[in-house]
C-alpha cells in the first residue's frame, strides 16, 4: 500500500498480537510563544507503543518530539486528540493523573538538571515513593534494589551522596533508578544520552535493553541521535515539524529510508565515510508551518524536480497522518515508496 | 554491608551530611567579620532585653515612680541622665528594646510569612498552574503590586489610626506594609527554581502542586528568605520607631521611638537636653546596622554556597 | 616544511585545595597548515585543557611545562605583548556554546568587527565591509550583521563564533567541541564549512571532540587521548576503522554506524570511569576498563609506539598498547 492514501490506513497488520500499551490519537499541541505567538509544535500524531517495545522518536530540535513526550505524560494538555493508555483515554484529573505517573515514568535530557542539587540519592530515588506511599518501612531497600537495577552498585555506597559528587553516567542512573523504584511499565525518555560521554552513552543505553528484557519495560526515547534508535530500538518514527513523516521498523527505516528527509538526516550522520549531504537552511519553525506538505520549501527531491509529476500536490495538499503503529513501514510523502527510493520496491517487515 | 543492617542507620547519613553542610555555612560565615560584628552586637541586644526585668526596676519607669529629678544630666547616679519626669534614661532605653526587638521580629514574622506564601503561590501557580494558575498568580500580583505603590507610613498611620491602640497593631500595620517586596522577591526566586528539570521531574513523578512547593519551591527560596527577613528585621525596628515617634504607637509600652516621641513633646531639642534624645536615637541606628551587617554577611555566604565543586 | 604548530612533551598541572592534579602528561602534537588534527577523548581526558595550554588560557596558578612552537615561536615563554597578538592573528579558537561567547546586547556585525578595530587590522571605514565579507565565508547574508544573538538559531550563532574567529586571518583555529550542541543536521552544516576553510585557506585546523565520527570526517589526522596522554595517534580513517589501542576502539564504537549489523540492538560502552588524576593507577592508566588487559599492563606503562612498520611515504600510526607494539602487529581486530 501507498501512504499517499487519504483514508485511515489499516492497523497493526502482522502485530495483531501485540496491544499498544500507551499511544497517541491524532494527538495535536499548541504552545504559547513567549510574546503571544503559538507554536504548532505536535500537529497530528498517532503513535502506539507496544508492551516490551521501544520505540525511538526522531527528529531534529523544534521537530516537536520533546513536546510530544511531555504531552504523554500528561504534562502538557494536548488542544486535540488524545493519550490512550492501555485503551482508555488518559484520565486527566489530578487523581488519574498521579495513578498514572507511577506506571509511566519520565526520564529527562539533563540529568544535572532533573536532580535537586540540595537532596541526596536517597531522598532524590525516594522521591515518588513517598509522593504514591509516603514513607514505607522498605523504603531503604526499594531505592537500593532500584540504585542496583540502574547499574549503581553496590547501592549502599550512593545513598548520602548529592548530585554534584556523582559523574554524568551516575546522574543519569540515579534519575533512572528514580522512575524504576515505582515499578513502571513505560519509559518516556527525552534524549537520555545526549549530555553523557561517548563511553557512558552505550552503558545507559544498554541498561535500556536490559531493563526491557528484565522486566519487560516498554520505551518511548525522543532523541535526534540515528545512532541512538540504531542501537536500541525496535521502531522508529521520524518526526519533521510535530507530525510524523515515516515509521517502520528500523532496520526498514534506516536501511532503506523512504522519506526524503529521513535520507537527508542519514546523509548528514558524520563519519559515513561519504561526503554528508545536510538539508541547507536553518531548522523549520513551528510557528510557521508551511501550508501542503511541510517539508516541501526543503525537500531536495522537489528542488532536484524527481518529484515534479506530484509538485502540485506537495506545494497544496498536506500528506494523510501516518499512523506509527505496527512493523509496516509507511511514509508521508506523495511520491510513492517507488519514485521516493529510486525504485526500490517497498519492504514491509513482519507482515 | 547487608541490607539488614544498612535499615536501622538509614536516615542518619543524610541527616549528618546535613549537618555538616550547616557547620561549613557557619564556618563561611565566620569569615565575614562585619557580619560576625553585627551577630555580636544584635546577641548582645537580645540578652540585654531578655535581662532586662533583673537590671531595671519596672516601677521606676512610671512617671509616679521616678527615682530622680527632671532632666538631670548624665552623672553618677543616671548615666545617661533623666527624662522630664526624672526616669532613667539609661533604663528607658534598655527596657525599650523589649518592644522594639520583639515588634521587629514579630512585624518580620507577619510579612515574611504572608509574603513567602503570596510569592510562592504567585511563582508556582504561575508557572505550572495552568489557565486558572495563570489568572491567581496575576491577581496575586496586582495585589502585591497595590501594596507595594501604597506610602508604607501611611498606610501603617492608616492601619495604626483605625485599629484600635496596642502593640498587636503596630505588629500588624508594619507586616501588612512590608511585605510586598518579600513577595517579589520570593516569586522571582520561585520562578527561577519552578524553570529547573527537577521539578518537572517530580510533577511527572506524579507530584502535586503542594509536594512541589513543600520539597522542590520552598527549600530553594529558603537561603534568600533568611537573608532578606534578617534585613526586614532592620527595616521593621525603624519603621515602629517612626510610627511611635509620629504618636501612632502603643502610649502604655516604652519603646525607643516612644521615647524620642516624647523627648520631641517635651520640647528636649530645643532646651538642648541631649542626652533624652541621642542614646535612642543611637539604639535604633546601631540595632539597625547589625541586622543589615547580618543579613549582607549572610547574603553573600548563601550566594557563595552553590558553587559546589564541579 | 616547518609545521604550523609543534607541541612536545607538554605537561599541564592545576592546583586544587588537596594539592596538584595533572592534567595532561606528556602530549605531543604537530600540525601542519592546511591540515586538520583531531583530539579525541572523553570529559577529563585533558583534550580541552592542552588545547587551551596552546593559547595560555589556563586559569592563574596551573603549571604548563613543554614547548608549544607556533611557526616556531615558543608559546609558553612569549612576552604578554606578543601572546595577544598572536591570540588574534596567529590562533583562534571556537568554543562550543555559542549561546555565552556571544554578547547578547550587541549587534553581531559589532562583535566581529571588535577585533578588526582593535587590532587595526583595517581602517574603521573599511570594517563593515569586512564584516560582510566575513559573514559571507560562512554562508550568512550580509544583513545578518544588523541581527542580535538572540535573533539567530543555534546554528547561526555557531556561524558567527567562526566569523569572529577568521576576523584577523589566524593560520591556525582550534575548535573546541564546536558542533557537539548542534542537530545533526546543522552540525553536518557547519562541519562542512570548516573543512571547507582548511581546505580552501590554508589553515591549520585542531578539532576537538569526543565523536570520532565527526573527527574521521573532518580530520586528515587523530590523536586520542585518555588520563591526560595520547594513547592512539595516526590518520583518522585508519584510527576509526582499525583502532589499534582498546580505548580508541572503545570510543569508536560508542557511536554506532547506522546499517552496521554488529551495533544493532547492541550499544556499546566502556564501563567504569576515567582514573583519578591525582592517584592514576600504575602501570598502564586504561587497564581498570580494558577488556584485553593481561597480567603484565599493571606493571608496564606503554610508551606510544610505531604500530606497523612505516611504509615508504606512507604516514606514520602510533599506539601507547602493548598489544599493538611493533612486535605484534595486530590492530585492532584482536581488541575489538
Amino acid at each position: 500500500m501507498s501512504a499517499t492514501e487519504t483514508g485511515p490506513p489499516p492497523r497493526a497488520e502482522g502485530s495483531g498480537d501485540r496491544e499498544p500499551v500507551l499511544s497517541a490519537r491524532g494527538l495535536r499541541v499548541v504552545l504559547r510563544g513567549a510574546r503571544g505567538g503559538t507554536a504548532r509544535a505536535v500537529d497530528g500524531v498517532d503513535l502506539d507503543l507496544a508492551r516490551g517495545e521501544i520505540v525511538a522518536l526522531v527528529g531534529e530540535s523544534g521537530c516537536g518530539k520533546t513536546t510530544l513526550a511531555r504531552t504523554l505524560l500528561g504534562l502538557e494538555r494536548p488542544a486535540a486528540g488524545a493519550v490512550v493508555f492501555e485503551g482508555r483515554p488518559l484520565d486527566r484529573s489530578a487523581r488519574g493523573l498521579r495513578a498514572y505517573r507511577r506506571r509511566v515514568q519520565l526520564v529527562q535530557q539533563d540529568p544535572t538538571g532533573s536532580l535537586n542539587p540540595r537532596r541526596t540519592v536517597h531522598e532524590s530515588v525516594a522521591e515518588g515513593l513517598r509522593i504514591h506511599e509516603g514513607t514505607t518501612a522498605d523504603e531503604v531497600g526499594r531505592v537500593c534494589r532500584a540504585l542496583s537495577l540502574a547499574g549503581l552498585r553496590p547501592p549502599e555506597r550512593f545513598l548520602s551522596r548529592y548530585p554534584h559528587e556523582l559523574s554524568g553516567g551516575q546522574r543519569q542512573r540515579v534519575v533512572i533508578a528514580g522512575a524504576l523504584v515505582l515499578e513502571p511499565e513505560v519509559l518516556v525518555a527525552d534524549e537520555p544520552v545526549a549530555s553523557l560521554d561517548a563511553s557512558v552513552r552505550g552503558e545507559i543505553l544498554r541498561l535500556l535493553l536490559d531493563l526491557r528484557a528484565d522486566l519487560g519495560l516498554s520505551a518511548l526515547v525522543a532523541t535526534h541521535d540515528l545512532g541512538l534508535a540504531w542501537n536500541i530500538a525496535d521502531r522508529v518514527a521520524v518526526m519533521y515539524l510535530g507530525r510524523v513523516v515515516e515509521t517502520g521498523r528500523t532496520e526498514d527505516v534506516l536501511s532503506d529510508p523512504s522519506h526524503p528527509y529521513t535520507r537527508a538526516l542519514l546523509s548528514a550522520l558524520p563519519g559515513r565515510g561519504g561526503r554528508p549531504a545536510p538539508l541547507p537552511g536553518e531548522p523549520p519553525d513551528p510557528r510557521r508551518v508551511p501550508p501542503g506538505c511541510r517539508f516541501h520549501p526543503r525537500c531536495p527531491a522537489l528542488a532536484s524536480g524527481r518529484a515534479a509529476a506530484v509538485a502540485e500536490r506537495c506545494r497544496a495538499e498536506d500528506p494523510a497522518v501516518l499512523a506509527a503503529s505496527g512493523p509496516l513501514h509507511r511514509a508521508a510523502c506523495h511520491l510513492g515508496p517507488e519514485e521516493g527510493r529510486a525504485g526500490r520496491a517497498l519492504r514491509t517487515g513482519g507482515a | 554491608m547487608s541490607t539488614g543492617t544498612a535499615v536501622p542507620s538509614r536516615r542518619s547519613p543524610a541527616r549528618r551530611r546535613r549537618r555538616e553542610a550547616l557547620l561549613r555555612l557557619a564556618r563561611d560565615y565566620a569569615r565575614h567579620r562585619a557580619g560576625m560584628a553585627g551577630l555580636a552586637a544584635l546577641l548582645g541586644t537580645v540578652v540585654l532585653a531578655l535581662a532586662a526585668p533583673l537590671l531595671v526596676e519596672p516601677g521606676e519607669l512610671t512617671v509616679t515612680g521616678a527615682p530622680g529629678s527632671p532632666y538631670e544630666p548624665p552623672g553618677r547616679a543616671f548615666p545617661l541622665g533623666t527624662d522630664n519626669f526624672g526616669r532613667s534614661v539609661l533604663d528607658l532605653v534598655v527596657w525599650g528594646s523589649r518592644v522594639s526587638l520583639a515588634v521587629g521580629f514579630l512585624a518580620t514574622a507577619v510579612s515574611v510569612v504572608l509574603g513567602t506564601l503570596v510569592g510562592v503561590a504567585a511563582g508556582h501557580f504561575g508557572a505550572s498552574g495552568g489557565r486558572g494558575g495563570r489568572v491567581l498568580s496575576a491577581a496575586l500580583m496586582r495585589v502585591t503590586d497595590w501594596f507595594l505603590v501604597l506610602p508604607t507610613l501611611v498606610l501603617a498611620v492608616a492601619l495604626a489610626a483605625v485599629l484600635p491602640r496596642g502593640t498587636a497593631t503596630v505588629v500588624l500595620a508594619i507586616g501588612l506594609t512590608v511585605w510586598p517586596a518579600t513577595a517579589r522577591l520570593v516569586r522571582a526566586q520561585t520562578l527561577a527554581v519552578e524553570s529547573r528539570p527537577y521539578v518537572e521531574r517530580a510533577r511527572a513523578l506524579g507530584g502535586g502542586h503542594l509536594h512541589v512547593m513543600l520539597h522542590h519551591v520552598l527549600p530553594g527560596v529558603a537561603p534568600v528568605v533568611l537573608a532578606q527577613t534578617t534585613l526586614l528585621v532592620a527595616t521593621s525596628i525603624i519603621a515602629e520607631s517612626t510610627l511611635a515617634f509620629l504618636g501612632v504607637g502603643d502610649p502604655t509600652t516604652v519603646s525607643w521611638g516612644g521615647i524620642l516621641e516624647a523627648a520631641r513633646t517635651a520640647g528636649a531639642i530645643s532646651s538642648g537636653i541631649w542626652w533624652y534624645m541621642i542614646p535612642p536615637g543611637l539604639a535604633i541606628a546601631a540595632v539597625a546596622l547589625s541586622f543589615t551587617l547580618c543579613g549582607r554577611a549572610l547574603e553573600a555566604v548563601l550566594e557563595a554556597r552553590p558553587r559546589e565543586p564541579r | 616544511m616547518t609545521p604550523l604548530l609543534d607541541v612536545r612533551d607538554l605537561h599541564v598541572t592545576y592546583r586544587s585545595g588537596s594539592g596538584e592534579v595533572p592534567a595532561v602528561r606528556g602530549v605531543d602534537l604537530s600540525l601542519d597548515p592546511g591540515a586538520s588534527l583531531g583530539l579525541a577523548g572523553e570529559s577529563g581526558s585533558g583534550k580541552s585543557t592542552a588545547a587551551l595550554a596552546l593559547l595560555r588560557l589556563l586559569p592563574a596558578g596551573t603549571r604548563t611545562r613543554g614547548r608549544v612552537l607556533l611557526e616556531g615561536e615558543d608559546v609558553l615563554t612569549m612576552r604578554w605583548g606578543r601572546l595577544r597578538a598572536v591570540r588574534w592573528a596567529g590562533a583562534a579558537i571556537v568554543f562550543q556554546g555559542a549561546m555565552h561567547a556571544l554578547n547578547p546586547v550587541r549587534r553581531v556585525g559589532d562583535q566581529i568587527a571588535e577585533p578588526l578595530l582593535v587590532h587595526r587590522t583595517v581602517p574603521a571605514r573599511r570594517a563593515p565591509a569586512r564584516v560582510a565579507e566575513l559573514l559571507e565565508q560562512v554562508g550568512l547574508p550580509a544583513s545578518r550583521a544588523r541581527d542580535h544573538p538572540h535573533q539567530l538559531s543555534g546554528g547561526q550563532r555557531q556561524r558567527v563564533m567562526i566569523a569572529m574567529a577568521l576576523a584577523c586571518e589566524p593560520r591556525l583555529v582550534v575548535a573546541d567541541e564546536a558542533t557537539t550542541a548542534l542537530d545533526v543536521m546543522i552540525q553536518a552544516q557547519i562541519l562542512d564549512l570548516l573543512r571547507r576553510l582548511v581546505a580552501e585557506r590554508g589553515i591549520g585546523m585542531l578539532m576537538i571532540s569526543h565523536d570520532l565520527g565527526v573527527l574521521a570526517d573532518t580530520c586528515d589526522r587523530l590523536a586520542v587521548m585518555y588520563a591526560g596522554r595520547i594513547v592512539e595517534e595516526g590518520p583518522a580513517r585508519k584510527v576509526v576503522d582499525e583502532p589499534a589501542h582498546p580505548y580508541a576502539a572503545a570510543l569508536g564504537a560508542a557511536f554506532p554506524r547506522v546499517g552496521d549489523p554488529a551495533s544493532r540492538l547492541a550499544p556499546r560502552g566502556l564501563p567504569g570511569d576515567p582514573p583519578d588524576p591525582a592517584a592514576p593507577p600504575p602501570g598502564c592508566v586504561f587497564r581498570p576498563r580494558c577488556p584485553v588487559a593481561e597480567t603484565m599492563c599493571a606493571t608496564v606503562d606503554p610508551p606510544l609506539l610505531p604500530v606497523e612498520p612505516r611504509e615508504s611515504g606512507g604516514p606514520p600510526r602510533r599506539a601507547a598498547c602493548v598489544h599493538a607494539g611493533p612486535a605484534r602487529p595486530t590492530t585492532g581486530e584482536g581488541v575489538r
